[in-house]
């Protein structure tokens, strides 16, 4: 399939920090290609050159086959943007915003305004049309935002983190967003650090942290590189919990993770083929459980063994990715 | 939705055409000016400013300038007002500007197929309106208050032109500030420190023969000592030809200078 979206070897550096130190990805046409990573990790840098926002130092990339550096004004044609950095104006009703883009798009009058009622109206904004924006909640905001993006009707569409401050609800709303434009074909690259987003909506998925692709692959062969499965097993009586363990080790030939006080044991397992002689062991010693169960591991797991840490320990800080790199990018080059 | 219907037509152009972009600044334009009528705090804010100096000075400072004489020191100082307001309404381009880049607005219009020079044009151009509007209210108010055109309705037009022509000579430096400064407070911040000493350093609200020596040279050759003069000039009569051509000069120069700069900042931010 042809590839929407090429990188290869892109580099990035504000001042002394490297922000992207030759990242490669690529993402077939029509497909979701999800971008994972803690904050400062790269990902808005790297999306931020695929848009035409900023340049490369090195290596190159290509939206829908044209060069994003050379033929910017082409790229610019085929693609929409949403992230926190490219934002609407405050101070213009939603409509009044889209009826805009859709002009500097060279829509019609006509054709601008109802481009713009559809939208609110898709984007369940018809009550708030004729508000200023910065009268929205924070969900109405990422939502005028998503359809800023799609004003022109885009065959790619970036996604810098749009659930990122969402409660559960409007994390849904947009994923199912997101979901009808790949039905109609939209590629979609998008930036998230939350794990289970990239594992409900993405193709593909790449792995950043420090500026360096760590993996790529579709969600489940992530989560297969990383050894499988997961086993968990609940003792009837906490007190034998670390029996438990040391049996579970001995089958599963990897140290399990019993969490201080937690009554569970959890241990990665290369195959389900030796669950019977942990069962069979557990029993021979009079081990009455509670629980036991085998799951793939989560990109939660996978995380955290590719890294070496785990995505929530940044996740809290939300947002900082994004003014850390405009501070630096706004430093004399 | 079908992508194939708007977005996708055989090959998409490789640059904008110079049409395409005056049409994306005159949209540019348009959303300025609604910003303008949205914002009814701007526009209060815009209106009262020059109500609040012709008061001040007419009726605080006219008497003791003008020894009693309060009527005369409003034909005087109304054309220096007229200067001040519409000096002090082209901060706003830089104040937008930076608002602009900071919110994000910015990078939403460079990820889009426009010309990279629409989003400056239309800023300016939209400031335009403010500038108007200044000039409308301080004309209006100061009639209100007695100011009389001694000339002809045309003579003050073309005065009140000289000075919307000086204005977008300095929203070029304004703009450069707003492209320059970090935030919006700096704007505010940088931009009012330069004004100060341009504005009260100056003929167009006090007469410079009682100012020391190396004060009135700086004052003779400040530019709005000059085209308060020649606006004075258009409304109240007097000499007018010097002092119009030489504040014209000066707003060429200014834009000769600062219009370069402000669009290398540009630049450097897209």
């Amino acid at each position: 399939m042809r590839a929407a979206i090429e990188a290869e070897g892109l580099v990035k550096s504000f001042g002394k920090t490297k922000a992207l130190a030759g990242v490669d990805l690529a993402a077939a046409a029509g497909s979701v290609l999800g971008v994972l990573g803690p904050n400062g990790a790269g990902k808005t840098t790297a999306v931020r050159i695929l848009t035409t926002l900023l340049q490369p130092d090195g290596g190159r990339a290509a939206v829908g086959g044209y060069d994003v550096v050379t033929e910017a004004h082409r790229v610019r044609q085929l693609i929409g943007l949403t992230g926190q950095y490219a934002s609407v104006d405050d101070g213009l009703t939603g409509t009044n915003n889209l009826i805009m883009i859709g002009r500097l798009l060279g829509l019609g009058r006509a054709e601008s305004r109802a481009r713009a009622a559809e939208l609110m109206s898709r984007f369940d904004l018809s009550e708030a049309a004729a508000r200023p924006v910065k009268t929205y909640s924070g969900g109405m905001r990422r939502r005028i935002d998503l359809a800023a993006s799609l004003v022109g009707r885009p065959q790619v569409l970036f996604l810098d983190e749009p659930t990122t401050g969402l409660d559960p609800q409007g994390r849904s709303d947009v994923w199912d967003m997101i979901r009808v434009l790949v039905g109609d074909g939209v590629t979609v690259l998008l930036t998230t650090q939350y794990l289970d987003e990239a594992d409900q909506l993405a193709h593909d998925i790449v792995v950043i942290d420090h500026g360096h692709v760590i993996a790529t692959g579709t969600p489940d062969e992530l989560k297969a590189k990383v050894g499988g499965q997961v086993l968990e097993v609940v003792p009837a009586d906490p007190a034998r919990i670390r029996d438990v363990a040391s049996i579970v080790a001995r089958w599963a030939g990897d140290e399990p993770v019993t969490e201080p006080g937690a009554r569970q044991v959890t241990v990665q397992v290369p195959a389900a083929a030796v669950l019977p002689g942990i069962v069979r062991q557990l029993d021979e010693n009079g081990i009455e459980l509670a629980e036991f169960s085998l799951r793939k591991s989560s990109l939660d797991e996978v995380f955290l063994t590719l890294t070496g840490h785990r995505a929530e320990d940044t996740a809290n800080a939300a947002g900082t990715e994004m003014l850390t790199e405009h501070d630096r990018e706004g430093a004399p080059r | 939705m079908s992508t194939a219907t708007l977005g996708a037509p055989a090959a998409p152009a490789r640059r904008v055409s110079p049409l395409t972009g005056l049409r994306n600044s005159l949209t540019l334009t348009w959303r300025s000016v609604l910003k303008i009528r949205t914002n009814s705090e701007d526009l209060l804010g815009l209106s009262l400013q020059p109500i609040m100096f012709l008061l001040l000075f007419t009726y605080v400072f006219g008497g003791a300038i003008a020894h009693g004489d309060v009527r005369a020191y409003l034909d005087y100082v109304l054309p220096g007002i007229l200067v001040q307001t519409v000096l002090f309404a082209t901060l706003g381009t830089g104040l937008m500007l930076n608002q602009d880049i900071s919110a994000g607005i910015f990078d939403r219009f460079r990820s889009l197929p426009i010309a990279r020079w629409a989003p400056l044009a239309g800023a300016i151009l939209g400031d335009v309106t403010r500038y108007v509007i200044s000039v409308v209210v301080t004309l209006a108010f100061g009639m209100v208050l007695g100011f009389r055109i001694a000339t002809n309705p045309i003579a003050a037009i073309a005065g009140c032109l000289l000075v919307l022509a000086f204005a977008l000579a300095m929203c070029w430096v304004s703009a450069w500030i707003g492209l320059i400064v970090k935030t919006p407070q700096g704007v505010q911040t940088f931009g009012f420190t330069a004004m100060f000493p341009i504005v009260f350093g100056s003929g167009i609200l006090v007469p410079i023969q009682t100012m020391p020596g190396w004060l009135q040279a700086f004052a003779k050759a400040n530019p709005l000592t000059l085209l308060a003069a020649a606006c004075r000039g258009l409304m109240r009569g007097g000499p007018v030809a010097v002092p119009a051509g030489e504040s014209m000069l000066w707003a060429l120069g200014i834009m000769l200078v600062f219009a370069p700069l402000a669009v290398r900042a540009y630049r450097r931010k897209t």
